[in-house]
């Protein structure tokens, strides 16, 4: 599995991504190292607890990170969901969160895999 | 704040993101070429950038962030005259257009959106910092090239002023010493005289437009001006025409005329023969007609043509020449003028010596600076910021050695900086934000202290800013007794001045201060029944007494009966376990907030609040008083005075219930009285001088509680 086949499986836009970065290894580095990012367990802590401002912290960090490394599916989820909490808590938030976990399952899954490829 | 990656760049670059991904990316696409500090929030980059600003060339800065924004971050900057010297390039998923104006309006220099190119990011960043670094270098080239034209214009003056000079035949310091006259004249002027109130620079233009006064006089012969007798008529008028001629020249430049240095310079050349009361030439202007530019002027070139020799006459000394100009011998000058010269007359002469010699660098240049300085903020030079860094680090370097908490404390933003120990020992960070509403603070310090802390520190004064405060400090759990020693820091360009903060220190003082308690508290007790003296007791009842205006309160003095007789038949140590067995009995039965004390040998004191019902209160602790120990029928004598009777004043409080047990002791033995005003008078129970003088005894005894 390349990195190619990785960013197809989660929709990802793997072109825009080596256009912007540049670099293959760094696209790697960095893709690998989402795993890590605790902005997704930071948005589900602060979901929970109805915590606004940390949700839309959270959120828009994932949207950041998701803009860097072209992320698409994950980018729009997140976008929305911190459209929906950046001023007041909208009831779309709740749902909007659920898909945001979904897009998220969808890209470290497909990471996950490509991971064990490289390692196999 | 994360550590510094590297240290083989010239350049450092702060990254302020709070997502670890994304600072890694910039960090991952420049440290090959700059040094990188990185940030995770905007407290941290504040204090990163306090910390590091003389040596960052740039600041990636993230929007969104914990703790403090980016939108919070430019501003500091600005208000501490950070975003001058330091460029900020934006890095947001925020795309809003209001959003990067802000940005640019609080002075960030350049705003990247994500997602970002790589090559982009790193074009900016290198362009960015190469900008600055030549702005940096044409100010200082810019600086450099007004101080040489500043210097080539004096010149220039001086060169015109000395070509007249030496046609006039007068000594080379003339117009420098009317230079420096003119300029002490009009200092002076500006402090008393809220109408004259000149800047440095206007005071500049003045003194250099004085070089100026005569060089109408070139148009004169010079049969006529170096004339050595008495001039006639005739000769006089044309030596008079020099002011205007001088006003014409000017006036006849093509170009400059805007100039206040050529409007100054005008003034003074056409007025500068003009008197206060109207009879000086060449317009015969009266009073406060004449500019004070040529009034000035006129009063200095008088002072210093007195004081020279000239070929028609001697000079005068300095003395001679400045009583003779305060009498009107010279012509009438305006009498602030006059003061001013009075006053400056001693240290005249000095003066004038001391800037007689060649070229010192010009003062007036120096005094035009700073107050160009102080008008705009300037951005702090190089060396200041490596001196601060320098100071910085030497008192890091102690502030570490010392085991001290140390703090420091600034309003805006409100940040409290803790020492590295001092962060350890408390377990806090060594920064915290809105520390006046954060919980760990008020765990430690309760918000009363926190409050009367900084009350007393913005009631301190630029002169005495010093605090000494002591309270108790919860760490951990545990209440340690503090001396907490802080200096609040006002700024100096305000007025009045304004409170920002204040750094200070807090001393563990628990011990010396348990083992000073413990002394008072046996400075204040009696050995032998554990009970207050007198004196201590006192000073608690007084203000208990005034802390409590509206409360009931009544004071009950008692001693022994037949305790002699108990001392003479069972010895002295019997009497003592009777005193302490009756303070122990005392102690049992009064409420907390009551205070007891032995007032002397047998003799003790009770103070006690009630709401109704004394009379029932004073019954209860008599009878529970009045025992039989180890065979010794233990019997009292009570006299009690209330508050509602007698008033709020201990002394009377004390004096009255003394009356009244003088009245039980008097009367029936073994019971308690209370006062009345009838035994106004009465001789005291306590002193042992002459109880038979005593006139009165008209006491009302009560039932005593050995009946009940």
């Amino acid at each position: 599995m390349t990195l190619r086949d990785c960013y197809a499986a989660f929709g990802g836009n793997y072109d825009d991504v080596l256009g912007r970065l540049r670099s293959e290894r760094m696209i790697q580095k960095f893709v690998l190292k989402f795993l890590d990012d605790a902005s997704y367990e930071t948005l589900c802590v602060a979901m929970a607890a109805q915590n606004r401002e940390e949700a839309f912290r959270a959120a828009h960090t994932i949207k950041g990170v998701c803009q860097n490394l072209g992320f698409t599916a994950l980018l729009a989820s997140s976008s929305a969901l911190s459209d929906a909490l950046r001023h007041e808590w909208m009831p779309e938030a709740p749902a909007l969160a659920k898909q945001v976990g979904d897009d998220y399952r969808c890209v470290t899954e497909a990471i996950c895999a490509f991971q064990s490829a490289l390692e196999a | 704040m994360k550590s510094v990656h590297h240290s083989r760049h010239s350049h450092k670059i702060l990254i302020a993101d709070d997502s670890e991904m994304n600072r890694s990316i910039l960090t991952d696409m420049l440290e090959d070429e700059y040094d990188i500090i990185e940030a995770e929030n905007g407290v941290q980059a504040l204090a990163a950038i306090q910390a590091h600003i003389s040596e960052l060339s740039l600041v990636l800065l993230d929007i969104v962030m914990p703790e403090m924004d980016g939108f919070g971050v430019l501003e500091a900057m600005n208000r501490n005259g950070w975003i001058k010297e330091l460029p900020v390039v934006i890095i947001s998923a925020e795309n809003a257009a209001s959003h990067v104006e802000q940005a640019y309006q609080l002075g960030a220099a350049d705003f990247i959106r994500r997602p970002f190119d790589a090559l982009i990011v790193h074009h900016r960043v290198v362009n960015t910092i190469l900008l600055y670094a030549k702005q940096k270098k044409l100010l200082e080239l810019v600086a450099e090239q007004i101080h040489e034209k500043e210097r080539q214009n004096t010149m220039m003056i001086e060169i015109l002023s000395h070509i007249v000079e030496f046609h006039n035949g007068e000594s080379g310091l003339h117009v420098r010493h009317v230079h420096t006259l003119t300029e002490r004249l009009l200092e002076r002027l500006s402090q008393k005289d809220d109408k004259y109130n000149f800047s440095p620079s206007d005071i500049s233009v003045i003194a250099t437009a004085s070089a100026l006064h005569d060089i109408g006089k070139i148009a004169i012969p010079s049969e006529v001006l170096n004339k050595p007798g008495r001039l006639t008529d005739e000769e006089f008028s044309i030596m008079q025409g020099h002011a205007l001629m001088g006003a014409e020249i000017l006036e006849k430049l093509p170009f400059y005329q805007d100039e206040p240095l050529l409007k100054r310079a005008y003034e003074i050349c056409r007025w500068h023969h003009e008197r206060y009361d109207g009879c000086g030439y060449p317009d015969g202007l009266k009073g406060d007609d004449i500019p004070i530019s040529a009034q000035t002027v006129a009063v200095a070139d008088v002072y210093d043509a007195l004081t020279s020799d000239r070929v028609y006459k001697k000079a005068v000394p300095h003395e001679a020449a400045v009583q003779m100009i305060l009498e009107g011998q010279c012509g009438t000058f305006n009498p602030l003028l006059m003061e001013c010269l009075r006053e400056l007359a001693p240290r005249l002469r000095t003066e004038l010596e001391r800037t007689a010699p060649a070229q010192e660098p010009h003062p007036e240049l120096q005094r035009v600076a700073e107050e160009m300085l102080k008008r705009e903020q300037p951005g702090a030079s190089k060396r200041t910021l490596q001196l601060l860094e320098h100071e910085r680090m030497k008192y890091n370097f102690f502030a570490a050695l010392t085991e001290e908490l140390q703090f420091e404390f600034t309003v805006s933003p409100p940040l409290l900086t803790l020492s590295t120990y001092g962060a350890n020992k408390l377990g806090f960070p060594e920064l915290i934000m809105d520390p006046l509403h954060d919980k760990r603070l008020t765990v430690l310090m309760a918000p009363q202290h926190i409050a009367a802390l900084s009350d007393a520190l913005r009631s301190t004064s630029p002169g005495q800013p010093v605090v000494t405060y002591d309270c108790q400090l919860n760490l951990n759990g545990e209440h340690r007794w503090f001396r907490i020693i802080s200096r609040a820091v006002w700024s100096g360009d305000d007025d009045p001045p304004r409170y920002t903060g204040a750094i200070g220190k807090a001393m563990d003082i628990h011990d010396s201060h348990t083992h000073l308690a413990e002394l008072q508290r046996r400075a204040s007790t009696d050995a032998l029944t554990g009970l207050l003296f007198h004196a201590a007791a006192k000073e608690r009842i007084q203000n208990r007494l005034a802390e409590r205006p509206d409360g009931k309160f009544a004071l009950a003095i008692f001693d022994l009966d037949l305790f002699k007789e108990a001392n003479d038949g069972f010895g002295h140590m019997f009497g003592d376990r009777v005193l302490t067995h009756v303070a122990r009995l005392l102690r049992q039965n009064i409420r907390s907030g009551d205070i007891v004390a032995r007032a002397g040998g047998d003799e003790f004191l009770i103070f006690l609040e009630y709401k109704k019902g004394l009379e029932r209160i004073v019954k209860r602790i008599f009878a529970s008083l009045s025992v039989t120990f180890e065979g010794f029928p233990i019997s009292i004598n009570m006299g009690v005075a209330s508050t509602e009777t007698v008033g709020f004043h201990y002394d009377d409080l004390f004096r009255a219930a003394d009356n009244a047990l003088y009245t039980v002791k008097r009367g029936t033995r073994g019971q308690f009285c209370f006062y009345d005003p009838s035994m106004q008078g009465v001789l005291t129970a306590l002193s042992p001088i002459g109880a038979d003088a005593a006139d009165s005894d008209s006491g009302h005894p009560q039932e005593g509680g050995k009946e009940l």
